[in-house]
């Protein structure tokens, strides 16, 4: 080995790449983040054939006999089951629930199928179900059809979800990033973070404690109070995985627009400042469950915003920022000191760092 | 956060700043050592606020970029085996090894766990006492305190299924050698503060005075950095070259003498190899013989693995400031951050992904970051200087 | 190297023969490890890395060193450059540790 005998150059330093051709899937692959959308380009777009466009968004607008109907479908794989503020019966109703509600959609109906792992409690199951319930019940959706699989003791992690949801979307709403344009009022419907800090928080290994639990929530209520306000609004994301900067990402790529953030307007809780530090995350592309943000025309900003702070779910909603029409498809924050920041699209799972 | 939100407040800066732009008179190169300063540096905008002459240079302290590829390789080696529990601190999970990463041996079915603390892999030793658990020990000075306290603890526990797979690296010896390159351009360091809260101050005085360069020991949030910066100027304008301390409140002159006893006693002072660069004499340590029934490369047979360093890309260089990242034939052709050459394009914080990214920006106060030949657009309101930095006048003091 | 972040000691016990604390961290409690720091008493502002208590933290020193920000320029003008005064009055060391105004 020639290291152990050359003199050593500091001129020679290279660092390492990380690896990109992977012949297996890797937990980033479901990070939501780059890889996540290599992957459905790359391996599961060219399999399905044509464009399947819809299967890059959360949810597909089709239409049905006259109809304008919102469709998604979503798979919850939390760990641990249940968390601080919720469960996986919770995150299974909303998650779909509110990707329906990002299209201007109200969900009416929804399937739910059960994925069970040999050995798991029945006890936990009835738990889920019951949570599941609750959580459709709150949010005015009926679950009309299911399906109920066991899979091997080892094949699973107790239980998996998948639901799939319907909603109506009323007449003249459009939501979409391709209408954004330069000058759109952006703000988020509140703190940022939480959801993603109360998982982690009861994570083996990485087991913290916080008073903060998940924000978990079905956004559709929400939605119809910013609705109410003007039907123009321009583009809804839940920022769930991936965080608000995936979703900036998402709508600063499909618009065409650059997106400016104010990092100082972001709001973020002091629990989740205080875990993103200790573990070098960044709460910007930390998960959430029950917030969205929002791309306004300026003239209807300051109504939008004070019909979400008038809404329970939106009390601490905050403009955060505008589309304009510097550096197009990029998410650009300029930090409290003044200075600039890319914030990037997240490339795979977010670990803690220690440099 | 306490002693954290305090040292962001952006009034403070403009104080600094602006004293930092009244004391230089010509260009400087300063290098930050440690990669979480590089980290606060992009973070928070802090090299574009900076006058012109100032130059940051990003140097090699992040430890997850230096640990070398033949002690990742035996990483994945001793982690493919089906009776370990490997542990890691996250960020090493993405460092590539000879074709795979540790991701990878986790799905191909490796058992390969993320803690937050080694003691976090101690407990799973304990819980498992049928398995080996092995932790992934890298880093600097910092964390290698952490390291040896776990192993001292197993040992005193009777703990014998847990092991440290030892990749540990020293500043001062990374500081000589980049001092001791012939083309190089740093003129002043930004030492690493929490370094210096385990070590103290006393190994970089015969450093300052040997290559004669300021060193300021700084810390990590954005006034402290500022304050680092500042400093390294004052001396070079007046032809200085002391250690001084910016970073007082987390750093006193003996740094912590328990955890330099515990090194001494777990560690010896070894040769190490770093990525890219090859071996630094004394430059890292390694588990003392005492220590040997916890040493992995020792319990699993690894110490025959060898693996040549492949040459990539010119991040040395950039890291050296030697080349502009735009400057480097493959920038934004074949290396771009979804496609990086190195790990100065890999993250967000390198100093190639941050040019890749600013130049996109066409930022006007970053000369050079725009490649031959783009048309810049016109400037906007948004392109103006990101902040006004109030005269000495404005900056008055209530 | 250098993630470490400053938490308060909530409380202190011993483990297994071991010194561990509760810390604080801006809302956020986790175990860490004091045996480096095995004066650390509630109250107290650590530094933190990897779970483990590095460095105690001056809050006196973290306040002397805003003062300083605060008055720069202002004092430099009208009275010299403070750290150099500071220096003068008692640092002897010339590592600011012993800044003393």
């Amino acid at each position: 080995m020639s290291d152990t005998t050359a003199r050593p150059d500091p001129l020679s330093w290279t660092c390492p790449a990380p690896v990109r051709d992977r012949p297996r899937v890797v937990m980033g692959h479901g990070g939501g983040g780059a890889m996540s959308a290599e992957l459905i380009e790359q391996v599961v777009l060219p399999g399905l054939g044509g464009p399947v466009r819809a299967a890059l968004t959360d949810s597909a607008v089709v239409e049905l006999g006259g109809a304008r109907l919102a469709f998604s479908t979503d798979s919850f794989v939390v760990r641990p089951l249940f968390f601080p503020g919720g469960s996986i019966g919770d995150l299974a109703v909303n998650g779909t629930v509110n990707d329906l509600a990002m299209s201007g959609a109200r969900a009416a109906f929804l399937s739910c199928g059960l994925i069970l792992e040999e050995g798991v409690e029945l006890d936990t199951v009835s738990r889920v179900a019951e949570a599941l319930g609750a959580a459709a019940r709150a949010a005015g959706v009926r679950v009309v059809t299911g399906d109920t699989k066991v899979v091997e003791s080892g094949h699973g992690d107790g239980v998996y979800i998948n639901t799939s949801g319907i909603g109506l979307i009323p007449a003249g709403v459009d939501l979409r990033p391709e209408r954004v344009t330069p000058g759109d009022v952006v703000m988020v419907s509140g703190a940022i973070g939480v959801h993603g800090v109360a998982i982690m928080s009861e994570r083996e290994n990485l087991r913290f404690e916080t008073g903060i639990e998940s924000d978990c929530a079905a956004l559709g209520g929400l939605v119809d109070a910013m609705l109410s306000v003007t039907p123009d609004l321009h583009v809804l994301r839940d920022p769930t995985r991936g965080g608000l900067a995936a979703s900036l990402n998402e709508i600063a790529a499909a618009s065409g627009c650059g997106v400016v953030v104010r990092e100082r307007s972001v709001p973020v809780p002091q629990p989740v400042a205080g875990a993103c530090a200790m573990l070098g995350l960044d709460p910007m592309y930390v998960a959430n469950e029950g917030k969205l943000v929002a791309f306004v025309p300026r003239e209807h900003a300051d109504a939008v915003l004070a019909a979400m702070r008038a809404h329970p779910l939106g009390r601490e909603a905050a403009v955060i920022g505008e589309a304009v029409t510097d550096h197009p498809g990029m998410v650009v924050a300029r930090t409290g000191l003044g200075g600039t920041r890319v914030v990037d699209m997240p490339m795979g799972e977010q670990l803690p760092r220690i440099c | 956060m306490k002693y954290i939100d305090e040292f962001q407040d952006p009034d403070l800066a403009a104080r600094l700043l602006d004293d930092i732009r009244a004391t230089v008179t010509r260009p400087w190169a300063l290098m930050e050592v440690c990669g979480g300063q590089t980290h606060s540096i992009i973070r928070h905008g802090i090299d574009q606020l900076l006058p012109d002459e100032v130059e940051l240079i990003h140097g090699p302290g992040c430890p997850v970029c230096v640990t070398p590829l033949e002690v990742i390789d035996k990483a994945l080696e001793i982690a493919s085996r089906p009776e370990v529990i490997f542990c890691s601190f996250g960020d090493m999970l993405r460092v590539p090894g000879t074709g795979r990463d540790l991701f990878q041996v986790r799905a191909e079915g490796g058992d390969v766990r993320v803690v937050y603390s080694p003691l976090d892999a101690l407990r799973l030793a304990e819980e498992n006492p049928d398995r080996e658990v092995v932790f992934f020990g890298i880093g600097f000075e910092t964390t290698a305190p952490p390291n040896a306290m776990t192993v001292h603890q197993a040992r005193r526990r009777g703990i014998r299924n847990f092991s440290l797979l030892v990749s540990h690296v020293r500043v001062p010896p990374a500081i000589e050698a980049i001092m001791q390159s012939p083309d190089c351009r740093v003129q002043g360091f930004l030492a690493a503060g929490h370094v210096c809260s385990v070590m103290g101050t006393a190994e970089y005085p015969a450093l300052a005075e040997r290559f004669r360069v300021p060193i300021v020991v700084t810390g990590f949030e954005p006034l402290d950095v500022l304050e680092g910066v500042r400093r390294t100027v004052r001396q070079l304008e007046r032809g200085e070259h002391t250690v001084e301390n910016a970073y007082p409140r987390a750093v006193p002159p003996e740094g912590n003498p328990a955890a330099r006893a515990m090194l001494d006693d777990v560690f010896e002072v070894a040769d190490r190899a770093w990525r890219g660069i090859g071996v630094i004499p004394d430059s890292g340590w390694r588990l003392s013989p005492r220590y040997r029934d916890h040493d992995a490369e020792h319990r699993f047979q690894v110490g025959d693995i060898t693996t040549l360093e492949p040459a990539e890309c010119r991040s040395g260089e950039v890291l050296q400031g030697l080349l502009k990242p735009h400057e480097c034939e493959a920038f934004g052709t074949t290396c771009t951050p979804r496609t990086p050459l190195g790990a100065t394009m890999v993250s967000s914080e390198g100093a190639c992904a941050a040019y890749y990214l600013y130049r996109r920006l066409d930022l006007p106060d970053r000369p050079g970051s725009r490649p031959p030949g783009a048309t810049a657009p016109a400037p906007t309101a948004t392109d103006a200087p990101a902040v006004t930095v109030p005269s000495r006048e404005d900056s008055s003091v209530v | 190297m250098c993630l470490a972040v400053p938490g308060r000691v909530l409380s202190v016990e011993d483990r297994d023969g071991t010194r561990m604390a509760t810390v604080d961290f801006g809302g956020v409690v986790k175990e860490v490890c004091l045996e480096y720091l095995p004066d650390l008493r509630v109250g107290e502002y650590a530094i933190v890395h990897v779970g483990f208590a590095l460095q105690r933290l001056d809050e006196e020193s973290a306040r002397r060193t805003l003062e300083l920000f605060e008055n720069l320029g202002m004092l430099q003008e009208e009275f010299g450059d403070p750290w150099e005064q500071a220096v003068q009055a008692g640092d002897s060391d010339g590592l600011g540790r012993e800044v003393q105004r």
